[in-house]
């Protein structure tokens, strides 16, 4: 057998190599902290508030602590007892451990029963009794703009990002970010244009739904803490919860082993605070699983309104670009800031206009919180702009995907925000595109009530920014490898890219690397393994540290006068006399950058771009309003990639994702906030009998040139066109316009109905 | 209220003390450190709780662990080396985060049982019980065609 540290000839990049863990999983022996179980340990079962927006005047907590087993029922009152301001989140402190003073949405955590068994716990939570005194409640992100009803008295944020400065001590408002771009002068080119068209879209408030849902334990001791979390941002947990105790970091350790799923759910801080705190309390180890029904309860995607207005002339240019975002961030920011200006800046699409306004507003509102979501709010605006990019071109009477070509944001041509377009294969996305839906060719239409339609969507993003990854790797003295990284593996197969990486570097098969998975006391810091950064900022770490580590193993060669092609293994041992010792590499990664401007004007908005373009063909029910995709094709830009079955997986999972969030996924709330089909009873996502009967993925050929090996993020690609995809084959086929999602059969066919009963 | 069942266990005889209310994926769990079989929708719609009982899948967050007296039980954990059914899900790529794995592997296994050389539609229709949000659907439909190859040439 070959021995697993034998250099090899054979390119560990572009190899499809099975995931490293894959034997662990088939087998149900993978570690995730949905698993864990520690010597007397406590469970926590939270009460939630029953209003989405009241004071809180007496909590009664005498009935569930008299319950047999119960250990402690804590309060938001105990918890300020312990850390007098126990208010966290990524880009405001606004959040509570639990619920002070008032609650602001319906679910909200407002005290937690600790048992030693989970039933006990149950049973006892149902037994707090919270008294409110009513408040009136916003649920509309543009009602929230202007309504008497103010979620937060006062903004207070972070103060850690200087674009969030100005908003500092504001009151009576529910804005938490006015984010603005300006481009030249839309007003003057927009009243100079030809024609102009301004059309309203909307999205629904949906939740990622991992399958092992939110779970954190926590352990301490008189001195430290201990949180096994799953969750995407381990660096961030440790600087956060020690910020909170006021405790050095060194004494909070973090440690995350594989997720079930993350999709951005198990960002920042979501139950961490909180076992941190019941754990110092109790001086027990605690746990806190959450239900699929408690995690929409949690964090959610923004529900979104905007609105689009072009100005362009009679031959299909467009010239000017106007538009508005709304994002109903719910009761606590998370992330929502950073989604409303990192991502606003894209809102006026992959085209080249001169003279460009946008306006992107982060609101509070009543409902659960919402953050990141496989996309960080790109889907929401991709949505807009290709479903009025197709109005455009029926208006105009072009083809939309020659339209796209007059306009498209050619490389080295400047975007919205004055920064340059490098490496983002727009171009070849949209001819691949073409080619693989058959374009030219003529399409089988359907007939009767069965109606055929095809239609196309291209999205970029740009990746956030200011972000840090630091990796590191231990070359052993048997050559094999250990690679220290923060990212995290939620499913992405981070570990295997990152293995390949490393493998690459110092010439050995993936195989022979280890990835450590993430433990704040041995793996250095990653901001977090979101927004598809971790491929690019992670995997460009640990590219460094191999290729440190190889240069420290190069200079033992030298000094040892060995040959360049000595075996590593013959290297330590010559040095040390024996199979000993171990060689370090480090590696720091940080991308330039530049801030915008006050006008959104910067030189470098991204460390690199990302494509996707999406083609779909479907049929439509025309008695039913029911919507089959038949065929779905996903295009990208992912740079080289870096295991081509992985990437695939990945185009076609995040595209199935997308296709629930506009087919059918939508969190439904009555008048009062209540939301009514928090389970997968009634919210359903995405089954076998909802897969298209084709669906073809295709990275074109494309480098990223300041990324590893020539590669760049994929995991948020195939969500990008998918929605405005569908609604336009749907326009093809019927000749109805869906400006809501979700697009389910009710919706096609009232929109089906009202066309019929106007003609 | 506690009382003592005994089952097979992964071809092995144990016995635990069950209480009425609890379930199989938690006593699985609690009594035998068996996490193959996980809760994830606690409704029966998701399929990441399958457990055997006599040879039938059943969803292990529903099902009554005390309804397994005598009863012959097998889990994900029941073999020590990969199954055809296992082999071609690594080869396949038909899993993204794992959660849900053991339960298509567990269902598959059923399904090739019945139908040893199944449609696509057979399969989809088969598996439309298993939920998996990272949504490797188009693989796992690949994996099952490639064991059931595999199962043929055995």
């Amino acid at each position: 057998m070959k021995r697993a540290a034998q250099p090899t000839e054979t390119a560990q990049v572009g190899r499809s190599l099975p995931r490293l863990e894959s034997w662990l999983k088939v087998t149900g022996r993978a570690e995730y902290v949905h698993n864990l179980r520690l010597p007397r340990m406590l469970y926590g079962k939270i009460c939630r508030s029953t209003v989405a927006h009241g004071r809180i005047k007496r909590i009664e907590v005498a009935a569930a602590q008299a319950v047999g087993g119960v250990h402690r029922v804590v309060t938001g009152e105990d918890v300020r007892e312990l850390v007098a301001e126990p208010y966290y989140g990524p880009a405001f402190h606004d959040q509570p451990v639990l619920a002070l003073d008032k609650v602001r949405y319906v679910g909200e955590p407002v005290a937690v029963v600790l048992a030693a068994d989970p039933h006990v716990a149950e049973e006892a939570a149902h037994l707090v009794q919270v008294e409110y005194e009513a408040l009136p409640a916003v649920y509309d992100e543009v009602e929230a703009m202007t309504s008497a009803a103010i979620v937060h008295e006062v903004l207070k944020p972070a103060g850690t990002f200087p674009d969030l400065k100005h908003l500092k001590g504001r009151t009576n408002t529910n804005v938490a970010l006015d984010f603005r771009l300006r481009r030249g002068d839309a007003e003057r080119a927009m009243a100079k244009a030809e024609r102009v068209f301004e059309h309203r879209f909307r999205t629904q408030q949906v939740m990622h739904t991992p399958l092992e849902p939110l779970v954190s334990v926590a352990e301490s001791t008189e001195t430290s803490l201990t949180i096994h979390t799953a969750s995407q941002s381990p660096s961030f947990v440790r600087i956060e919860i020690a910020r909170l105790l006021g405790w050095p970091e060194n004494r909070v350790r973090v440690r995350v082993p594989f997720l079930g799923g993350g999709f951005g759910a198990k960002l920042y801080i979501k139950l961490e605070a909180l076992v941190a705190v019941l754990s110092l309390m109790t001086r027990r180890p605690v746990k806190i699983s959450l239900t699929m029904e408690e995690q929409f309860f949690t964090i959610t995607k923004h529900a979104s309104t905007l609105r689009i207005k072009s100005g362009v002339t009679n031959d299909g240019r467009i010239v000017a670009r106007d538009c508005e975002v709304w994002w109903n961030g719910g009761a606590y920011a998370d992330i929502g800031p950073r989604v409303t200006q990192k991502s606003g800046f894209t809102a006026p699409g992959p085209y080249d206009i001169d003279d460009v306004r946008i306006d992107s507003y982060a609101l509070y509102t009543n409902l659960p919180p919402a953050g990141a979501l496989r996309g960080f709010g790109i889907p929401q605006l991709v949505w807009a702009y290709e479903s009025h990019t197709d109005l455009l071109a029926r208006e105009l009477g072009i083809d939309p995907i020659e339209f796209r070509r007059r306009n498209l944001l050619r490389e080295g041509r400047p975007q919205a925000t004055g920064t340059r377009m490098k490496d983002a294969a727009l171009e070849k996305v949209l001819e691949r595109l073409a080619v693989l839906m058959s374009w030219d060719e003529r399409f089988e239409r359907g007939g009767g009530t069965l109606r055929r339609g095809r239609g196309i969507a291209l999205g970029f993003k740009a990746c956030i920014a200011n972000t840090t990854s630091l990796a590191a790797v231990n070359v052993n003295a048997d050559g094999s490898c250990t690679v220290y990284t923060s990212c995290v593996d939620m499913g992405q197969a981070s570990d295997t890219a990152m293995a390949q990486i490393a493998a690459e570097v110092l010439r050995i098969p993936a195989e022979a690397v280890t990835v450590v998975h993430s433990d704040t006391d041995v793996t250095p810091f990653d901001m977090a393994t979101l927004g598809s950064r971790s491929l690019f900022h992670s995997g460009n770490a640990v590219k460094l540290a191999a290729e440190d580590a190889l240069k420290k193993v190069n200079q033992l060669r030298d000094e040892l006068h060995l040959p360049a092609d000595a075996p590593i293994a013959d290297v330590f041992k010559k040095k040390y006399g024996m199979r000993a010792g171990s060689v370090t590499g480090a590696g720091n990664f940080i991308p330039p950058y530049t801030p915008p401007d006050e006008n959104g004007q910067t030189d470098n908005a991204t460390p690199f771009w990302m494509v996707g373009g999406t083609g779909v063909e479907l049929e439509v029910d025309t008695e039913t309003g029911r919507v089959r995709v038949t065929r779905l094709v996903n295009v990208a830009d992912v740079g080289t990639p870096i295991n081509p079955k992985i990437v695939e997986t990945q185009l076609s999972g995040a595209s199935i994702m997308q296709l629930g969030f506009s087919l059918f996924e939508k969190m439904q709330f009555d008048a009062e906030g209540q939301l009514r089909n928090a389970s997968f009873a009634e919210y359903k996502i995405p089954g076998f009998h909802d897969i298209p009967d084709e669906i073809v993925n295709e990275a074109v050929v494309s480098e990223q040139s300041t990324g590893p090996f020539g590669g760049k993020g994929v995991g948020e690609t195939g969500t990008f066109g998918v929605s405005p995809a569908i609604a336009n084959a749907i326009h093809d086929a019927v000749g109805v316009r869906l400006t809501s999602l979700p697009m389910n059969p009710e919706a096609v066919f009232d929109a089906i109905s009202a066309k019929s009963g106007r003609e | 209220m506690r009382r003592e069942i005994q089952f097979r266990l992964n071809g092995e005889v144990v016995a635990a003390q069950v209480a009425p209310h609890e379930t199989l994926v938690e006593v699985l769990r609690e009594a035998f450190g068996l996490y193959g079989a996980r809760e994830s929708c606690g409704q029966g719609m998701c399929g990441c709780c399958t457990v055997l009982v006599d040879g039938r899948a059943v969803s292990g967050c529903l099902y009554l662990a005390s309804l397994c007296e005598n009863a012959e039980v097998r889990t994900i954990e029941g073999a020590t080396m990969l199954d055809a059914v296992q082999e071609a899900f690594v080869e396949a790529g038909a899993l993204q985060c794992g959660f849900c794995t053991p339960g298509f592997v567990l269902m598959t296994r059923q399904l090739l049982d019945e139908i040893p050389d199944p449609s696509e539609d057979e399969i989809r229709h088969y598996l439309s019980g298993n939920l998996c949000r990272c949504a490797a659907y188009p693989e796992i439909i690949e994996a099952v065609k490639l064991a059931a190859s595999k199962r043929r040439k055995s």
